[in-house]
């Protein structure tokens, strides 16, 4: 099997953890992963990818026009690395907006609406409201973990929703697995009926 | 047993694998990793430690290196710079048991001043350099480099790209690793005391032997070549672009594909034999156009009718880093082949917020720099900034760093403001990491000098930037030890400024008086601005806008904290955002902003 997803997002957002457990739930399934982040100064509030390579891959990162699955927690972002993802590929997106501290000084009416337009109008696009999906767990940080079941539910990623299930559980603190539980089944419900 | 680990923790295992007994470095992007992975796997027997400086480390590494330990040093391309001094002179005095400078090259450059390369360095210094394309083969390759140093008695170089530092793939390792047997230290003068006429002889050793590691290069495991060795154009890649150029060899396996993993001694009697039959070379590298030059001076010796490619005649471009695309690209073109299109067609797309780097919010440098602004309205000021998170209050609304030039260098260049321009406040700004790493030395010369300078020390107990290390102000170690604080307080005390004072950022009012008073003395001034970096702390407090607020914006406008936000054009706190630091609190006009404090 041959994918490669991407996850993006502003530093702060938990897009790490998502790549984290993509990558190692692909191993489970037996497959060659590599994979990449952002770090160093970018992750202050600037732009953040990872990249999941699955199968046989020798760049580190995904080249333009080869993404099967872009994971984007903000629509801006989502849209600037559009480039990566392939013709017949699928944008997940959060249609909350985060405003970078410039845009707040400048107001340039940026709030995400643009941008989710183009997306839809460019590719097949689920879009999702972060703000909206993430109520009931009570903070935004569960997002990471939703939209992962968000994924699973379109059958693109060729991995199996109890393997990322499993790695969800071993890679969050005790106290805290059955609230990502749901918030992963959250997301796949919410997948399964977009 | 399988670890997936990122290219930094496959260069520490490697390490580890190779029985390293002593590990030393500075941390810097994209090198910080590599020291902290040998941190979390079983490494007893090893000594570890976060040295100072880079040539601090350099300098713990060589003796037990003279003693037969196997060293590994860590840093990034300008920590080399560091450095420098007992590299150059170490390449001549030459060691005993293996020892790997690790240096990251960070083309683009993406967390870095400079866009050096490594390769170069290593020519300089007449030292082996091993240039890894991929963390698999960073493993690989760094065990090799040890046995290369102790054949050869000399420290070799080891440079990855940020590419290949961040990039995570899975690597087999040993289940036990042993930390290296070794004899000690033996006396000799003659051998391990530099003076004029051991340089002399060893220089021309050095050279002699060179051509001789050249040559046992020629036949090393990652100089290869591959695809269909009878076509006219071949390219030839060094790094991560080779890993590049593999990418592009999937769409198109007959591509003619020569690879060097050590640039130096260039194994030109491999390069040679490569080049049989070709007519075409293109060189695919990051930085600077090394194997190119060296391919050229080859051609000339050897008269080969060969036209080179690449940076030199600008087929590739002089700066930035290379990608899976742009080496596509260029290959494309070099074999007269039409690329197929990448991704589809975005000329369409909407304008895309900008998102520079910004402080964190409740980031205590935030408010620091904002007293020191506000306390010096209207007063003619140089604020000269210096390398860590804090170069970011540069950005708008703060506009507080005039001048970054290198590691400790405000200090040292706030005096040069005061030498110019007397009746200037000139104020340097530096974090408690820089302070101890190169900033000491340049408070020694401004006491000395008299010069009439403002040092703010931002201390926010750890190395923020590069990830949360420890170091001598923080009074935990790399051996997992709790040990005595380096105090800073006392350090400026020794070194004799006479005015310091210790203030809490967070508290605004008293960091104004606090830096009015010390613009208004003579002399070398210190403040010392303490207070935690909010990555490694609990948020305080939670703080909301109340209904006093008159939307004046004034808070954002000053201060531009990320989780000051307008919602439909209400001044708003982002609760995930806010650690209640009260900044925002202590500026507004109305009393606008209160909070609670957490349980």
């Amino acid at each position: 099997m041959n994918k490669d997803i991407m996850i993006c997002g502003v530093g702060g957002q938990g897009t790490v953890l998502a790549s984290k457990v993509l990558a190692a739930a692909a191993m489970k399934c037996g497959e060659t992963v590599h994979s990449a982040e952002t770090i160093g100064m970018a992750q202050r509030g600037g732009s953040v990818i990872s990249h999941v390579r699955i199968g046989e891959a020798y760049a580190p990162l995904i080249p333009f026009g080869s993404a099967d699955m872009i994971l984007a927690f903000e629509p801006a972002e989502a849209v600037r690395n559009l480039i990566y993802l392939k013709k017949d590929g699928i944008v997940i997106v959060n249609s909350v907006p985060t405003k970078p501290t410039t845009e707040t000084l400048q107001d340039t009416g940026y709030d995400g609406t643009q941008m989710i337009e183009y997306l839809q109008k460019k590719c097949r696009c689920l879009v999702i409201d972060a703000e909206e999906m993430c109520r009931p767990f009570g903070s935004s940080r569960y997002f990471n973990i939703i939209i992962l079941g968000v994924a699973a539910a379109t059958n693109t990623l060729g991995i199996e929703k109890d393997v990322l299930l499993e790695e969800i559980k071993r890679r969050v603190p005790e106290k805290y697995v059955d609230i990502n539980v749901e918030a992963f089944l959250a997301g796949y419900r919410k997948g399964s009926e977009l | 047993m399988r670890e997936y680990v990122m290219g930094n923790g496959a260069i520490a295992l490697g390490a580890l694998a190779a029985g390293v007994n002593l590990v030393s470095g500075y941390p810097g992007t994209p090198s910080s990793e590599i020291i902290e992975t040998i941190a979390k796997y079983p490494h007893e027997g090893v000594h570890l430690e976060w040295s100072v400086n880079e040539k601090a480390a350099m300098e713990v590494a060589s003796s037990a290196a003279y003693s037969g330990a196997r060293t590994l040093v860590t840093m990034k391309q300008v920590g080399l710079n560091v450095a420098s001094d007992p590299l150059m002179s170490l390449a001549y005095v030459g060691v005993k048991g293996g020892m790997v400078i690790v240096s990251a090259d960070d083309p683009g450059p993406i967390s870095s001043q400079t866009e050096q390369d490594t390769r170069r360095f290593a020519d300089f210094c007449r030292i082996p350099v091993f240039d890894p394309a991929s963390p698999e083969e960073a493993y690989e390759m760094i065990q090799d480099a040890f046995t290369y140093s102790e054949k050869y008695k000399t420290p070799v170089l080891f440079r990855p790209t940020t590419r290949v530092c961040h990039a995570y793939a899975s690597i087999e390792i040993p289940e036990q690793m042993q930390a290296k047997q070794f004899d000690g230290f033996v006396k000799d003068s003659k051998k391990w005391v530099i003076f004029p006429r051991l340089s002399f002889a060893n220089h021309a050793m050095i050279e002699k032997r060179n051509v001789g590691i050249g040559e046992d290069f020629s036949t090393y495991r990652y100089n290869t070549q591959e695809g269909d060795l009878t076509a006219a154009k071949a390219v030839v890649a060094s790094g991560v672009s080779y890993a590049y150029a593999k990418e592009y060899q999937k769409k198109n396996p007959s591509l003619r594909l020569i690879r060097i993993g050590t640039t130096y001694p260039f194994p030109e009697s491999f390069m040679l034999q490569a080049l049989e039959g070709v007519d075409e070379v293109l060189c695919l590298e990051e930085l600077s156009p090394y194997i190119e030059e060296q391919i050229l001076k080859l051609a000339g010796k050897h008269h080969l009718a060969v036209k080179v490619s690449g940076k030199l005649d600008e087929t590739v471009a002089a700066s930035g880093e290379n990608s899976a695309n742009s080496v596509e690209a260029v290959i494309c073109r070099f074999l007269g082949i039409n690329q197929e299109a990448e991704g589809m067609d975005l000329s369409d797309q909407p304008a895309l917020p900008v998102r520079p780097p910004v402080l964190c919010a409740g980031c205590p440098h935030r408010a620091s720099f904002y007293a020191v602004k506000q306390a010096m309205k209207g007063q003619k000021s140089y604020f000269c900034g210096d390398i860590g998170c804090y170069t970011l209050g540069n950005a708008m609304p703060l506009d507080m760093v005039d001048t970054c030039l290198c590691m400790g260098a405000g200090i040292t260049m706030a005096q040069g403001f005061h030498w110019v321009d007397p009746d200037a406040a000139c104020f340097a700004f530096v974090g408690d990491s820089t302070f101890f790493a190169s900033g000491m030395t340049g408070i020694v010369n401004a006491v000395y000098n008299e010069a009439n300078m403002i040092l703010c020390v931002l201390d926010n107990s750890t190395t923020a930037m590069t990830g949360h290390q420890p170091h001598p102000g923080t009074g935990r170690n790399m051996m997992g030890n709790i040990v005595e604080k380096v105090d800073i307080r006392k350090v400026l005390e020794g070194i004799g400024v006479k005015k310091i004072v210790t203030v809490d950022p967070l508290d605004l009012k008293a960091s104004i008086q606090a830096v009015q008073d010390c613009a208004a003395a003579d002399g070398v001034k210190a403040i010392i601005f303490k207070s935690p970096c909010v990555a490694i702390t609990k948020p305080t407090k939670k703080l909301r806008v109340n209904a006093n607020c008159i939307n004046c914006k004034k808070c954002i406008r000053e201060i531009g904290c990320p989780a000051l936000i307008a919602v439909n054009g209400q001044t708003t706190i982002d609760e995930n955002l806010c650690t209640g630091c009260g900044l925002c609190s202590q500026i507004c006009p109305v009393d606008a902003i209160g909070g609670e404090d957490y349980e």
